[in-house]
């Protein structure tokens, strides 16, 4: 997923790099100033690791091909969200200053593509909250899963928008998504389970390693709310991503009972009200009947699935929010007015 | 395992001659960095229909080559990997745009074609520009720059010890990966039973080592940070090189 100098504009390079630069300052502040020196050699001798066992082949059963594991993740896992995400900048540096493996101008968008995503996203929200509260063996393996499946997506979403705002393809969008989503589906679970099989390896052998080993009880009883909020933000998704592929193409109840009564299942309606409304909604549907508007293919379908999913997900965080200032304002109303009386 | 001992040898080869003794390789790190960013940066600003102009950028690459005495044999094995993934995202360029911008005695030249081979150009300048720094550049001194840059402290340390245990772990890997393939002759890779053993070993004897590291670096007076300072400051012609070669970058670019 490593992109090239030359699949990036300057704009588009920029833009990413402010982005990474960003998550890596947090990323700093993050990382405990007392724990660094002792760390540091550490995330160094880790970093390392990654590179060779990136190098190492792992055949997968009944194909002809191999992988290799997920270096943001099982960074995340052993290092911590904060420090795992530092070195893979410096793994995705020396993969491209040494092998040109992503270009130097594109390093920007190979950080975010592959060490935001991987660290925060398959490390901090899928791995804290599936390990957080108990490490098992069945968790391990479901979080390195999901959480390498998920990075990996949305690394290959992150490739394919920078690659068509920077103008490089002439390739249509929904071309382009369709190429890239389903084989990094593939990639992603296979590199999933040989994480999971070396950090199911390591509870085994010295579970002390693992990050957060021994503070789940600490951790314990429920959920906090911006885990769960994290969780079903993951499955949003997840389910909008991939299982919309699955979506049925019967019609749904409504259709199903107008078209017994009337014979069709879209009613036609005359009036200059009904025209107006019908222009307003083919201007503004930027994805009609959840596909591209040039295209119907599996990735407008995912790509609806994952917008829809945001876009529901920031109307109700803005409602939420909204609710909550009319309350407090409410509160304090009554405060001051039983204050004056 | 080929692929690990290439890039053990390779590794080698870089350092060795990015040590070697050249008016290249003396020049300030700092001044080829930003050269070399600001080349690539003004390679992929060009359009895509600006062939021409983007072959005058060549200028810098040849110049480089030539007079540093360069060898592009290591050059051309990076390509490889590069053009795979140009030539997947250009490769629809000259189906989709089919407007003829000009006649080739009896071949049309689309727009497409065109688009498709600056595209290649561009990956394969920028590649060029990144191997001549490195080959000139030794991975400490490349840090020492990137400090100049005001990149944190703890990223450059954590780079520059990435790439100092590279190779130990490499041999590590190769080590173990051997061992793996003498015991199943004949088999491709490693198979997924031994998926979690293998590279976990890896990981637990790295973390044994990380351990080692910093008991070391600690008996040696290490409290957080490496000494940073530069070799050498920078003089007249590290300034002349940088100055020279940007302003020459920006006219062929402007002009």
């Amino acid at each position: 997923m490593h992109m090239a100098d030359a699949l990036v504009s300057p704009a588009a390079a920029g833009t990413m790099y402010a982005m990474s630069a960003a998550a890596a300052a947090y990323a700093v502040k993050k990382v405990r100033p007392d724990d660094l020196d002792r760390k540091v050699p550490m995330m160094g001798v880790m970093g390392a690791f990654v590179f060779a066992a990136q190098m190492i082949n792992f055949t997968i059963p009944g194909t002809g091909s191999s992988g290799h594991l997920c270096g943001g993740m099982l960074l995340s896992a052993v290092l911590g969200t904060h420090a795992g995400f530092l070195t893979m900048i410096a793994v995705l540096a020396i993969q491209c200053l040494l092998f040109a493996d992503g270009g130097l101008l594109a390093l920007g968008c190979n950080i975010w593509n592959m060490a935001f995503y991987g660290c925060f996203v398959g490390g901090a929200l899928i791995w804290r909250a599936m390990t957080g509260k108990k490490m098992t063996r069945g968790r391990i393996t479901a979080a390195s899963v999901i959480g390498c499946v998920l990075s990996l997506q949305l690394g290959a979403f992150s490739v394919t928008v920078q690659t068509l705002v920077s103008g490089i393809t002439e390739l249509p969008f929904s071309v382009f998504l369709g190429m890239m989503q389903p084989i990094h589906l593939a990639i992603g679970l296979v590199e999933g389970m040989i994480t999971a099989a070396v950090l199911v390896f390591v509870y085994e052998a010295r579970p002390e390693v693992l990050h957060g080993y021994g503070c789940e009880t600490k951790a314990g009883g429920r959920m906090s709310r911006k885990r769960t909020a994290a969780v079903l933000a993951s499955l949003a998704l997840v389910i909008g991503g991939a299982l919309s592929l699955f979506a049925s193409a019967k019609p749904d109840g409504l259709e199903w009972s107008m078209e017994k009564t009337a014979g069709t299942a879209e009613l036609s309606a005359e009036g200059m009200i009904y025209q107006l409304s019908e222009k307003v909604q083919g201007i503004t549907a930027v994805l009609p009947d959840y596909s591209f508007r040039s295209s119907e293919s599996a990735a407008g379908t995912s790509f609806s699935g994952i917008a829809g999913g945001l876009i529901v997900l920031g109307v109700c965080l803005a409602v939420c929010l909204l609710i909550k200032r009319v309350k407090h304002a409410g509160q304090k109303n009554g405060k001051v007015v039983n204050e004056q009386n | 395992m080929n692929r690990i001992s290439d890039a053990v040898s390779e590794i080698y080869k870089l350092d060795m001659e990015a040590g070697k003794k050249g008016w290249l390789q003396e020049i300030h790190p700092l001044s080829k960095l930003l050269v070399t960013i600001l080349f690539i940066l003004l390679t992929v600003s060009f359009g895509k229909y600006d062939l021409s102009g983007l072959l005058k950028m060549g200028i810098y690459l040849i110049a480089a080559f030539v007079l540093g005495d360069i060898s592009i044999k290591m050059l051309l094995k990076r390509m490889k990997l590069l053009l795979a993934l140009v030539c997947l995202a250009g490769i629809g360029n000259p189906l989709f745009d089919r407007e003829t911008l000009f006649v080739l005695g009896s071949l049309n030249v689309t727009g497409g074609m065109v688009s498709a081979a600056t595209l290649i150009i561009k990956g394969a300048y920028s590649v060029s520009a990144s191997y001549l720094l490195m080959i000139t550049t030794p991975m400490e001194d490349l840090c020492r720059a990137l400090r100049k840059l005001c990149v944190p402290k703890t990223i450059v340390t954590i780079l520059m010890l990435a790439y100092r245990y590279i190779i130990v772990l490499l041999k590590e890997a190769e080590r173990m990966t051997d061992a793996y393939m003498l015991r199943a002759p004949g088999q491709k890779g490693i198979s997924y039973k031994a998926w979690g053993t293998l590279a976990g070993q890896l990981l637990l004897r790295s973390m044994d080592r990380a351990q080692v590291v910093y008991d070391s670096m600690k008996l040696r007076g290490y409290g957080g940070e490496f000494p940073q300072g530069c070799r050498k400051t920078a003089g007249m012609g590290d300034y002349a090189y940088g100055i020279g070669w940007s302003a020459a970058l920006l006219a062929v670019r402007l002009l």
